[in-house]
């Protein structure tokens, strides 16, 4: 008995030293017939009609330009997504030629190696100069560029002007004066939240980090390093997090909230205030509160400053495997110019990427004015490394705010751990 | 007179004339076996052996595609996870966690049961289909209805409860302190899970003859004793099986704490092992992290119910 439980450890050892897990071999480079099917990846939201028309517009023009092709395009759903793209890396036969992803994924889906190095494309196409410099960084991953900027997203500051009136408010010209006004509401108007923001809102809490000073982690050699335990960044984040107390927006409904979850409050005017995208424009428009808000860019610690804002936005890309390389970037440079960048805009709300068109929109449209302004004032981004995509999965940033926000722990302990996890995953 | 001598026979060979029989039984046993035990070898075996592999590498999506390669780490993965207090915090809570579904499902399940089979079929069959109807609800359609019921600002539970005079009630968050929240889902999971010990406790109860119990009653035992001597033990190999099953549904429980808790509550802090290691583990793309906490999760849960199992032999005698 003995023996054969020694045979069968030894066996188990030899098998567990000798075999390696299963690898996929790397997806080679594909090919580029002219004719077929153009496989498109985009993502579904939650009011997809105008964004469908306007893409099978685009497919319109771009099958009259190219006969024998057809373009196949696949909704994938938001949440759902790190599922499909796994599939995607893992079985490149079943990948897309072209697809829409979050540019806070650049870096990990490029660490895959599945995406194709777009820079030289980008560079020869006649549009690719007018792409805002510091939104084309936002697709890049250790100096090459993965994805066409297709929108932006960059959030302000939603305010009901109904309310604001009622109650003699101005307009907050600070962040410390935007605390101030939403204790205020919330005093005046106990069933209101002053302002609806979350716990899980990470791209709320930016601004207010990049605005004292803070930063998430700096570069060293290659290296990066978490600074959220810095004291500006303590200080930033805290300011956050003071939002989600009893007599702003209470924690016991607000320490959960998600950005989507935040803007519905708002939509539904339940709350006085909201930090919001031009690209929820459309949801709250849809709402109770339509034609009784108004937007101005989040201000920073000083009166006449603008706080940092996230520079969110989606690509478009194309997959290494793709066997119709040259119809995937024209198909993609097609979607993701001035002209189908427009009509995004006119549909879903969504703000362009190319300068041009950006100051076409701004000078007829208003609304679009306080986006731009942020964008203008100078825009920051999230860690460019495939570990950000790990450090936002688990939720490090959000439990901090969390826990600062329901006094589970000090802001130093609280901010402190998370460096330590931010660290962990940079390796 | 010559008496003839009886011929002697050898003794009939025995293991001779039945080895080829035993042989050809053995073939035919192997013959039967083989589809299952193909199908265990592909479904089971090979992906626990890739399992236990993919623990001892650092495996992530770059490696699993093959642009990275792969690097050994032994024990590390293993070390990392037993090295983390909230992988210990959140074990310990999972724990707690399965222990209250599974003896809150157990003991509404045996008592419905029980009830079941003193009424009259009028009373037992609309029980049996609500029981049904919530057994036959899928797990996410189920914690959606509850968390509506019990919504903060339009749950049906708070403006009933503010209705009936507890007016601190109203706007009430059950979802925001730890213990209430793990209540809550709890109740959920009871509510899903007890159908199963009801059905199955009731099939029992149905099977205990009623001459034995008529036999005991005239033996002069008293209610209480024979349903501890007579009926306890005769349902006790059902009451075992609707145990470990229970056991082994309720720690891996994920969608009711992923969708009732928002992913795992306030700053994490109601988590279970599932849940933290799909957002640890899977959601971050760390397989090899995750593969090792498959591995833990497997080890633990076999344990458990080994121990349960063999507790049940000793204490009954029953194999």
């Amino acid at each position: 008995m003995r023996t054969r439980v020694l045979i069968a450890g030894l066996a188990a050892v030899g098998l567990v030293a000798a075999c390696a897990p299963a690898q996929n071999t790397p997806a080679a480079g594909g090919g580029d017939e002219k004719t077929g099917t153009v496989r498109v990846w985009l993502f579904d939201e939650a009011n997809r009609a105008p964004k469908e028309a306007a893409v099978k517009e685009a497919i319109a023009e771009f099958k009259a330009a190219h006969s024998g092709v057809e373009v196949d395009v696949q909704w994938i759903p938001v949440e759902g997504r790190a599922d499909k793209f796994s599939g995607a890396f893992n079985d490149p036969a079943s990948a897309p030629d072209v697809a829409e992803f979050g540019n806070t994924d650049v870096s990990s889906y490029a660490a895959t190696g599945a995406l194709a190095d777009l820079t030289g494309d980008l560079s020869s196409w006649k549009e690719g100069a007018d792409i805002l410099p510091a939104v084309l960084e936002t697709a890049k991953s250790g100096g090459k560029t993965y994805g066409l900027p297709w929108f932006t997203g960059i959030r302000a500051l939603y305010y009901r002007t109904d309310l604001f009136a009622e109650l003699g408010l101005k307009p907050p010209t600070t962040l410390a004066e935007l605390t101030e006004t939403a204790k205020t509401i919330r005093a005046k108007k106990p069933e209101l939240y002053g302002i609806s923001v979350g716990g899980k809102y990470t791209y709320a809490m930016l601004p207010f980090l990049w605005a004292h000073g803070g930063e998430i982690a700096k570069q060293d050699g290659g290296k990066w390093k978490s600074t959220m335990d810095s004291e500006q960044a303590k200080a930033g984040v805290t300011a956050y997090a003071n939002l989600l107390k009893a007599d702003i927006c209470p924690p016991e409904q607000c320490a959960n909230l998600t950005g989507t979850q935040s803007i519905t409050a708002f939509a539904g005017g339940k709350a006085g205030m909201s930090i919001g995208g031009d690209f929820n424009r459309k949801a709250v428009e849809a709402g109770q509160v339509k034609g009784k808000y108004a937007i101005i860019p989040l201000p920073g610690t000083e009166a006449g400053k603008i706080a940092p804002a996230f520079a969110g936005g989606n690509l478009l890309g194309v997959f290494n495997a793709t066997k119709r390389k040259s119809l995937a970037v024209e198909f993609t440079e097609l979607l993701g110019g001035a002209k189908y960048q427009e009509k995004m805009y006119v549909a879903m709300g969504n703000l362009p990427t190319l300068g041009s068109v950006q100051q076409k929109l701004a000078a007829s449209d208003p609304s679009v004015k306080p986006f731009v302004d942020t964008l203008t004032a100078g825009t920051k981004f999230v860690p460019a490394t495939a570990a950000w995509s790990k450090i936002d999965a688990q939720n490090v940033l959000p439990t901090a705010i969390q826990q600062i926000a329901t006094g589970g722990k000090d802001p130093a302990a609280a901010l402190t751990a998370a460096a330590a996890e931010m660290n962990k995953a940079f390796g | 007179m010559v008496t003839k001598e009886i011929p002697r026979t050898t003794a009939p060979a025995v293991p001779a004339r039945r080895s080829p029989r035993r042989r050809r039984d053995g073939r035919a046993a192997l013959l039967y076996l083989a589809p299952g035990g193909i199908l265990l070898l592909a479904m089971l075996v090979y992906p626990i052996y890739q399992l236990v592999l993919i623990s001892f590498y650092d495996y992530g999506q770059p490696q699993a595609v093959g642009n990275a390669p792969l690097v050994f780490l032994g024990f590390g993965n293993y070390v990392e996870l037993l090295e983390n207090l909230q992988f210990w915090e959140v074990l310990a809570k999972t724990l707690g966690f399965t222990a209250v579904c599974v003896v809150g499902s157990l003991a509404l399940g045996t008592g419905l049961a029980v009830l079941a089979t003193r009424v009259r079929a009028w009373a037992r069959v609309p029980l049996f289909l609500a029981a049904l109807a919530a057994w036959a609800t899928p797990a996410m359609a189920g914690s959606y209805v509850w968390l509506f019921l019990f919504d903060a600002d339009f749950g049906l539970v708070n403006e009933v409860l503010s209705g009936l005079g507890f007016t601190g009630m109203a706007n009430h968050s059950w979802t925001f302190d730890t213990y209430s929240t793990f209540g809550l889902v709890a109740a959920e999971v009871i509510w899903c899970s007890f159908p199963f010990v009801m059905v199955t406790m009731y099939a029992g109860l149905k099977g205990v003859p009623e001459e034995v119990i008529e036999a005991a009653y005239l033996d002069g035992a008293s209610t209480w004793r024979t349903t501890w001597s007579i009926t306890l033990p005769m349902v006790r190999p059902l009451l075992t099986i609707a145990t470990i099953q229970s056991i082994i549904w309720d720690f891996k429980i994920f969608t009711q704490i992923y969708v009732m808790t928002n992913g795992g509550g306030v700053a994490g802090r109601n988590l279970v092992l599932n849940v933290f290691a799909y957002q640890q583990a899977f959601a971050g793309q760390e397989y090899g992290l995750g593969a090792a906490l498959g591995v833990v999760m497997t080890l633990l849960l076999l344990s458990i119910t080994g121990l349960y199992v063999r507790s049940q032999r000793r204490s009954a005698g029953w194999v």
